[in-house]
């Protein structure tokens, strides 16, 4: 068959070429093959596989993390619940085969929990039809999740968390899959994993079968089936293009990110779970900047205790491998999809209840944050970011409640980091313009330029209609950052900033010029600031930024960065 | 048999978590029958599905029965774990 071109959301850059592998995660169970047999027989064959899944998600249990632990756990309960067994066994007492009684008992439960008006009890429909489905995987002999042979492409109507654990992700070459957007559990999973991913490709799976070759290009969302011989060979081409340019990123991930006049700036990666700190120290961080608490809270029943708390903080830190590791304490309001936090909506979600804010009122939550970050301390180099300061007040009482967690800590007699760095986010226009009573009490400031800019030019960085509104070179914020680098060295404390502005050249080279001492960005966007921070002499990024203080509009700043962009991308 | 009401305080009620903590208490008294009550329906406490279905949230109030040899004993076990907040 000839070439043909599907199209979807480009989930995670880079490209792929290779075989594909179909992942029938969910494809429905070939009920009417399973001619019944007698009860007997359809029993045992029910009772085998019961104990075959069980055993399997056991041994995945095992070498999970806390939070896939706590999901295979509910798996398993669900898999010896007698309400489950019942309705199979009813089944099979009225005829049916073990598959099709098992979908229709796993239907039937997963029916009783959709109805429910509890969002979160809701969507435990969807681990009940799991559980169904590795059920009849499991009656069919086939594996269940996903277990790659060899290198390859996995296709697949969606991925679901337990269909990744286990993976070994050197033979997963690229993934599309049929459902899922940008911000799917598939998506964040390949952009953590760095493998090139499309997402949202419609009826992709009618049109694939196992071994068929098939490209996914993860930066234009596209995926090619049957590619002829001369695209082939052009992919193969950037293919070597882009394992050279990586070969190469690795080979300066380990120099200095020092300007020709010597200026040396911290380069540092943004991670959103512990392990995207190892992505960052490959990609040659030299710390990581932030480490958002959220991933620990999101998308879960409960929220999390001291104890799973302790393990994740730990984990980061032992990847980092002695580098500094700015853990950012819980920053969500009622716009994030916490159920189980009985958050009111609010009119104003980013100018309410929110972050420090929220753990303020909730000090059962923040001391239990707050301990296990003190504990996990003693495994590497912790540092302690508060968000959302607006007041003096809020860092005092912010670090009354650190205090409180380590006395109770030193109390109890139980290990603990003594003295962690202790920094604050500037992301409100207020922090930034007292910016030099707040430098006296901390150790560090990290700018949030995205939140940064959205609270000074009083726009939605996600509106459709306002995009062009959102500038973070804009001088207004120019002049923010620049007051809070002065307060900051004035008082001999660092300054960093950790919002994407660190990751854009553009950004980066005005921010270098400010003075600021550490970048932090997401780890794809460090080979290329370090490349702009070995190119440009710090006088000129300073003077730059003097004249870029001085313009009226951001276009007038970007017209005099670009030139300079442009140079150092000429080489 | 033995029978007592508890008033959810847990903020998540008796989701994922907190039911299949419930559940495994209920499981170290094989000889048990332990029933939970909310509303009108009344459900098997060793059945996680159930217990989730019966779709409790903080501040519902729910009944809970013990009948068999160690009723007072898995009640006991009970009050603890729904009383302690579920912080086991």
């Amino acid at each position: 068959m000839a070439e043909r071109v599907l199209r979807g959301v480009a989930a995670a850059a880079g490209l792929a070429l290779g075989p594909v592998w179909v992942h029938q995660g969910d494809a429905p169970a070939p009920a009417a093959s399973s001619a019944a047999g007698d009860p007997g027989a359809e029993r045992r064959r029910f009772q085998e596989a019961v104990a075959a899944v069980d055993r399997d998600l056991e041994r995945l249990q095992a070498g999970a993390d806390p939070q896939a632990r706590e999901i295979l756990g509910a798996h398993r309960l669900m898999l010896a619940d007698p309400e489950l067994h019942n309705l199979v066994e009813a089944g099979i007492a009225r005829g049916l085969g073990a598959e099709a009684a098992v979908q229709e008992a796993t239907e039937q439960l997963a029916a009783l929990l959709a109805g429910l008006d509890d969002p979160y009890l809701r969507e435990r429909a969807a681990d009940v039809r799991d559980v169904g489905r590795r059920l009849v995987a499991a009656l069919a002999g086939r594996a269940v999740g996903l277990r790659l042979e060899a290198p390859a492409v996995v296709v697949a109507r969606d991925l679901a968390p337990t269909d990744t654990i286990g993976v070994d992700r050197r033979l997963l070459l690229g993934i599309v899959t049929e459902q899922g957007g940008p911000t799917s559990h598939t998506a964040i999973l390949a952009r953590s994993w760095g493998i090139p991913a499309v997402v949202g490709v419609p009826g992709v799976l009618e049109q694939v079968q196992d071994g068929m070759t098939v490209a996914v290009d993860g930066d234009a969302g596209a995926v090619v089936l049957e590619p002829a011989p001369e695209t082939v060979q052009r992919l193969e081409e950037r293919l070597r293009a882009q394992a050279e340019a990586r070969a190469r990123e690795q080979a300066e991930a380990g120099l200095p990110a020092e300007t020709p006049d010597g200026r040396r700036v911290e380069l540092a990666g943004n991670a959103k779970v512990p392990g995207d700190v190892a992505a960052a120290v490959e990609r040659g961080a030299e710390a990581i900047g932030l480490l958002r608490s959220e991933f620990l809270f999101m998308g879960r029943s409960a929220p999390p205790d001291e104890e799973e708390q302790y393990q994740a903080y730990a984990e980061a830190l032992r990847l980092a491998g002695g580098r500094r590791v700015i853990i950012r304490t819980l920053d969500i309001g009622g716009d994030k999809g916490v159920p189980y936090l009985g958050l009111p909506r609010e009119e104003n979600p980013f100018l309410g209840v929110r972050a420090l804010r929220l753990c303020f009122r909730r000090p059962d939550l923040f001391q239990t944050q707050l301990r296990a970050l003190l504990r996990a301390g003693v495994h590497g180099r912790l540092a302690v970011m508060f968000p959302m300061v607006s007041t003096l007040d809020d860092l005092r009482q912010a670090r009354a409640a650190l205090e409180e967690a380590r006395a109770a800590l030193a109390a109890a007699g139980i290990p603990h980091a003594l003295a962690p760095e202790v920094g604050i986010m500037i992301e409100v226009p207020s922090a930034a313009l007292i910016a030099h009573h707040l430098a006296r009490e901390v150790d560090f400031f990290s700018i949030g330029t995205n939140d940064l800019v959205q609270y000074t030019l009083a726009v939605d960085r996600g509106h459709p209609e306002l995009t062009g509104l959102y500038q973070p070179s804009h001088p207004a914020v120019l002049r923010l950052i620049d007051e809070v680098v002065r307060a900051a060295h004035g008082a001999g404390k660092w300054v960093g900033v950790c919002g994407e502005m660190a990751g854009d050249p553009l950004g980066a080279l005005l921010l270098l010029g400010l003075g600021v001492d550490e970048l932090s960005m997401s780890p794809p966007a460090l080979p290329a600031v370090r490349r702009l921070v070995r190119a440009v002499p710090f006088r000129e990024a300073e003077a730059l930024a003097r004249q870029a203080l001085a313009c009226s509009t951001a276009a007038e700043v970007e017209a005099l960065v670009r030139p300079v962009l442009e140079r150092v991308a000429a080489g | 048999m033995v029978e007592r009401t508890f008033t959810l305080t847990h903020a998540a009620g008796l989701h994922a978590r907190p039911a299949a903590l419930l559940v495994q208490t209920v499981q170290r008294f094989p000889g048990t029958e332990v029933l939970i009550r909310k509303g009108d329906r009344e459900v098997s406490a060793r059945s996680l599905l159930s217990v989730l279905s019966l779709g409790a949230s903080q501040g519902d109030t729910i009944t809970v029965r013990c009948e068999g040899p160690q009723a007072e004993e898995a009640m006991a076990a009970i009050a603890q774990l729904v009383e302690g907040g579920f912080d086991g």
